[in-house]
Parts: C-alpha cells; sequence; structure tokens
C-alpha cells in the first residue's frame, strides 16, 4: 500500500532525507521513530501530497504521489503534527466540511458516525474554539478517518492527551489497522512495541533500522536473557543450566533467581525448564528480560548509528 | 466546480463572523450612505442651485474608491490565515487542486462583497421617486457593472497577494500598494511619451471605472481588462501555492 523507493528531499542545500526506502502493507501499522528533526514530517508530507520529493519513486494505495497526487490524496487520511481547525466551526460543521471536500455520500451521517469513533459524539455541535487539546486531536483523527480511507497517516497522533484517551485513540488504530494500513510517527517507544508490527528507526534522515519490535530487539542484542525463578536454593540449578547446549551466560542473583543468556536461534529456554522441573524444582517464573525498545532507539540514534546496523 | 463553491460558502460564512469583515462593511455602508444623504439633501436645495439631479453612480464611485483600502483588509487573510494556523496542510492535502482552493476563496470573498454592495439598491429604491421622470437607468446599470467588475478584480488580486505572503500586514500592505500602482500611478508615465503614452492610461483602473463605466460609458476593453485582472490574481494565488509546495 506504501511503496517508498530511495526518497531524497533536500530543502535547499539541507538534504532533509537521504535515500529512504520502505514498505507497508495492507493490513500492517508501522511505526516511525525518531528523534525530533529526523524527516518524520517531511516523509509524511511526502507521502500525503503536501510537498513533492526531490528524488525517488513513492507509491501510496496504488498510484504515484507526484504523477497521480489526487487519486492519492483521495485515498489517504492526514493528520498533521500540529491539528489545524477552524475554531468558528462546530465539530460536526467541520467534518461535513471536510466530507464536502472530498464528495462524500451521506456526508451528514459519516460525520456522526466518525465523531462516534473518536468518542466526540456528544460534542458534536459544539464550537471546536471551545475544545481541549485531547478533543481538537480527536477531531483532527476524526477529519483523517472521515473518508475511510486506504492509507492512514498520524503524525503523533496521542501528543497531548492524557491517558486515557491515548488509550482509546490506541484502540482506534490498532482497529483500524486490522484492514488498512497505517503509518504513524511517535516518539513514544513503548506505544510503537504495544500497537506496531513493524517499526522504521530514521535519524538524519536514513531509516537506521526496519523490522518487528521483537527482533530489533533479538538483533541488536544479539542474545536473549532470561529471568528463572525457582523455589529455594538454586544454586545447583544454575550449574545444571549452565552446561545445556546454546547458554552463554548464567547468572546467579541476589534474589536467588538465575538470569541466563543463550544465542538468538538456538533458543534454551524449552530445556531450561525441563531441567528444572525434572530435578524437582518448583519452577515459578520465567520471563525474557530483554532491551527495551528505549534503548535500542538511544542505541541506534547515537552517533554511531550505522556501524550497529552493520554489526546487527 | 464544486469544490470551488465549497470552499466559496465557507469563506463566505467566515466573513460574518470575521471583526474585521463588520468594520470594514459598516465602514463602506457609513461613508456611502452619509454621502447618498448629503447628495438628497443637495438635489431637493437645488431648486435655487439649478437642475442638479443625484444619481446612483455617484455613489457607486465612491464605493469603488472605498474599495482600495476596504479590500486589502478582507482578503489579507484569506491565505494568509490558512498558513498561520496550519490549516492550510489539510486543504493541500485534500483532493482538490490548488487552483479550486484560490478560486474558492476568491468566490468567497467577491460574494460577500456583492452582498456589501447590493444594500447600495436600497438607495436607488429611495432615489428612484425622488427624480422625475426617472434616473437614467442607463447610467445606473452600467456603474454597477463597474462596481462589481472592479470588486471581483481587486479581490482577485487580494487573494493572489495572500497566498504568497504568511504575514497579514505584509499582505495588507502589499495588496494597497499594488492598488494605489493600478489606480494612479502606473499612468503616470503617459505624458513623458508622445507617441504611445495611451497604452499607460489604459493600465490604470479609473481610465476603465472612473472614466467609463462609472459614467454610463460600456467598452468590451473595460470588461476585458477587468477579466484579465482577475485572471492574474487567481494566476498568481494558484502559483504562489505550488511554489509553497517545492518549498
Amino acid at each position: 500500500m506504501i511503496q517508498v523507493s530511495g526518497l531524497i528531499k533536500d530543502y535547499g542545500a539541507r538534504r532533509a532525507l537521504n535515500s529512504i526506502s520502505f514498505n507497508a502493507n495492507q493490513g500492517e501499522i508501522v511505526g516511525f521513530l525518531g528523534p525530533n528533526g529526523a524527516g518524520k514530517t517531511t516523509t509524511m508530507r511526502i507521502l500525503t501530497g503536501y510537498m513533492p520529493p526531490t528524488d525517488g519513486t513513492i507509491i501510496v494505495a496504488g498510484h504515484n504521489v507526484v504523477e497521480e497526487s489526487l487519486e492519492v490524496r483521495k485515498r489517504v487520511g492526514y493528520l498533521p503534527e500540529t491539528v489545524p481547525l477552524y475554531n468558528e466551526m462546530t465539530a460536526f460543521e467541520y467534518l461535513k466540511f471536510m466530507g464536502q471536500l472530498r464528495r462524500l455520500p451521506n456526508v451528514e451521517e459519516r460525520a456522526l458516525e466518525t465523531l462516534d469513533t473518536v468518542n466526540l459524539d456528544a460534542r458534536a455541535h459544539s464550537y471546536i474554539g471551545t475544545f481541549s487539546k485531547g478533543m481538537r486531536q480527536r477531531i483532527g483523527l476524526a477529519q483523517a478517518l472521515l473518508h475511510r480511507p486506504e492509507v492512514l497517516i498520524l503524525d503523533e497522533p496521542t501528543i497531548g492527551l492524557d491517558p486515557n484517551q491515548v488509550a482509546e485513540i490506541r484502540e482506534v488504530i490498532r482497529e483500524i489497522g486490522k484492514d488498512r494500513t497505517v503509518l504513524f510517527s511517535t516518539h513514544i517507544l513503548s506505544e510503537a512495541q504495544q500497537i506496531c508490527d513493524r517499526v522504521l528507526i530514521i535519524n538524519k534522515g536514513k531509516i537506521v533500522a526496519e523490522d518487528t519490535p521483537e527482533n530489533l530487539q533479538s538483533k541488536l542484542v544479539g542474545a536473549q536473557q532470561v529471568i528463572l525463578r525457582v523455589r529455594g536454593d538454586s544454586d545447583d540449578l544454575a550449574e545444571k543450566i549452565k552446561k545445556i547446549k546454546g547458554v552463554k551466560r548464567v547468572e546467579k542473583k541476589e534474589d536467588n533467581s538465575i538470569e541466563f543468556e543463550f544465542s538468538v536461534g538456538q533458543d534454551a529456554r524449552p530445556l531450561v525448564a525441563k531441567t528444572a522441573v525434572q530435578g524437582g524444582y518448583d519452577l515459578l517464573e520465567m520471563r525474557t528480560a530483554s532491551m527495551s525498545l528505549e534503548e535500542i532507539f538511544l542505541e541506534l540514534t547515537r552517533e554511531s548509528a550505522s556501524s550497529v546496523k552493520k554489526s546487527s | 466546480m464544486r469544490n470551488i463553491w465549497i470552499i466559496a460558502k465557507r469563506e463566505y460564512n467566515h466573513y460574518f463572523i470575521s471583526p474585521i469583515a463588520y468594520v470594514v462593511a459598516v465602514a463602506l455602508l457609513l461613508l456611502t450612505g452619509g454621502y447618498f444623504s448629503l447628495m438628497l439633501f443637495a438635489a431637493n436645495q437645488s431648486g435655487s442651485f439649478g437642475g442638479f439631479v443625484p444619481e446612483i453612480s455617484e455613489v457607486n464611485n465612491l464605493f469603488g474608491f472605498l474599495l482600495l483600502l476596504s479590500i486589502p483588509a478582507l482578503t489579507m487573510r484569506v491565505i494568509a490565515d490558512e498558513t498561520r494556523s496550519g490549516a492550510i496542510e489539510l486543504l493541500l492535502t485534500a483532493p482538490i487542486r490548488d487552483f479550486e482552493l484560490i478560486a474558492g476563496k476568491w468566490l468567497g470573498s467577491f460574494l460577500f462583497v456583492l452582498t456589501l454592495i447590493s444594500v447600495t439598491l436600497l438607495y436607488l429604491i429611495i432615489l428612484s421617486p425622488q427624480v422625475t421622470p426617472h434616473p437614467d437607468w442607463k447610467l445606473a446599470a452600467s456603474s454597477y457593472i463597474g462596481l462589481i467588475l472592479l470588486a471581483g478584480a481587486l479581490i482577485a488580486l487580494g487573494v493572489g497577494i495572500s497566498a504568497i505572503f504568511s504575514n497579514q500586514v505584509t499582505a495588507f500592505i502589499a495588496t494597497f500598494g499594488l492598488f494605489i500602482f493600478l489606480w494612479w500611478l502606473i499612468g503616470a508615465p503617459a505624458s513623458l511619451f508622445p507617441v504611445g503614452g495611451d497604452f499607460f492610461t489604459y493600465m490604470t483602473i479609473n481610465a476603465h471605472f472612473g472614466d467609463t463605466l462609472s459614467q454610463g460609458n460600456f467598452y468590451l476593453t473595460d470588461l476585458t481588462y477587468f477579466l484579465s485582472l482577475i485572471a492574474i490574481g487567481l494566476f498568481t494565488g494558484t502559483l504562489a501555492i505550488e511554489i509553497r509546495r517545492w518549498k
């Protein structure tokens, strides 16, 4: 649904995007992560037809964004970073106006439905000027969802919302992502981890990593860490785990839990569990203690970003 | 075409909640109304002054002149405001052409000014029983056509300039400057050229409004002149939006 290859954008002499390539398929939620000024908004503006690229081929919803901009714009829903709204209009009037521009049939009915989706149906006839930031954000989202677009592009959709609203919006995004393509940017990493099928990490106009949140973790660390807890003394068990094939490092913790590490591709967990149970231990807990996306992000967006990618 | 109409409708409605639009409306109607009253008063006294006949074209002339200051005040925000608020981003990613956006903005403002102009028809109704045998209808019609064409042209230029500048004050000054230039200044070199100086006179707005249409003379060249200005204004606006995309 979104195919980007070799996307370059220059602002004067400054290269904002340096040959970006990625794909997003139908039914996929792709998270776009990066520090401020990395090129997230620029990429999104190009995908939505707001500005043309300097170079590269971009196909969105089956149409080229440069040659068939209007066709792309019909099929894309866009929530810009700062939600621009007309304060003198009511929520309903605003959605009706946007719907008319998109030539939707039954536009009034559709506007009310969409307001219901973003939980603003009670305020449909209030003026947007009286809305809180969270409500404005939701009107912006409603505007993007109004025409049931094939591709949804959201620039920091949960910014400025309270935790309840964040949860609601994430739920909406997840729901839409089931059968459509969603590309959304965020700098909240746990958010990407929670709802994305895939994460793109962008830094200084380049994509520095692209994978599922889980794979990113294992790829970067190169090994998976697992914490095991059993009832009673676990010294003997630690010795036994050391002998299991694939296990690289075993450490007995102060709280009597055992942390062990194995190389990716040599999952030692089933054997470890079996060993514990057969050894007569009561297995209480076994969980992965992996590097959080936050750490990966910091790692990747540091100066040495490119070398990290090569080594992984 | 439908997109133009949708944009125009919002723009038109926006004027009725815009303080500056009310200021402009009140100023225009107060000044023209005051002038009209004075004219009627003078005509009633004219028995002693010798056959002064009041005509609506006089009011329209003043109206046209006041547009020089009013139109920049109305159009300065048309695109500049959308840019400042960022709403332009949604308009430019909606499936409408840049020209449709500009034309819609123009049409909305034009309809608002037409609404103001239509109020002056009231003066005509008041006037007609006072003039015997009847007002000069041809003159009245011609002066209205002139005023409407003038408004259309000035608004198009104003919208075009508003698309260039993202700051309202800059847009206002640039628009007002352009109007002054077109009204008089461009005609100034006329006397410097013994041959072909007429060209400069021809380029002034005054040559097509004050000297012809508002005097009851309707020429095709006047129509061409104003339609050209409208085209130039809308083209400039569209171009400015295109350039903004590339920046």
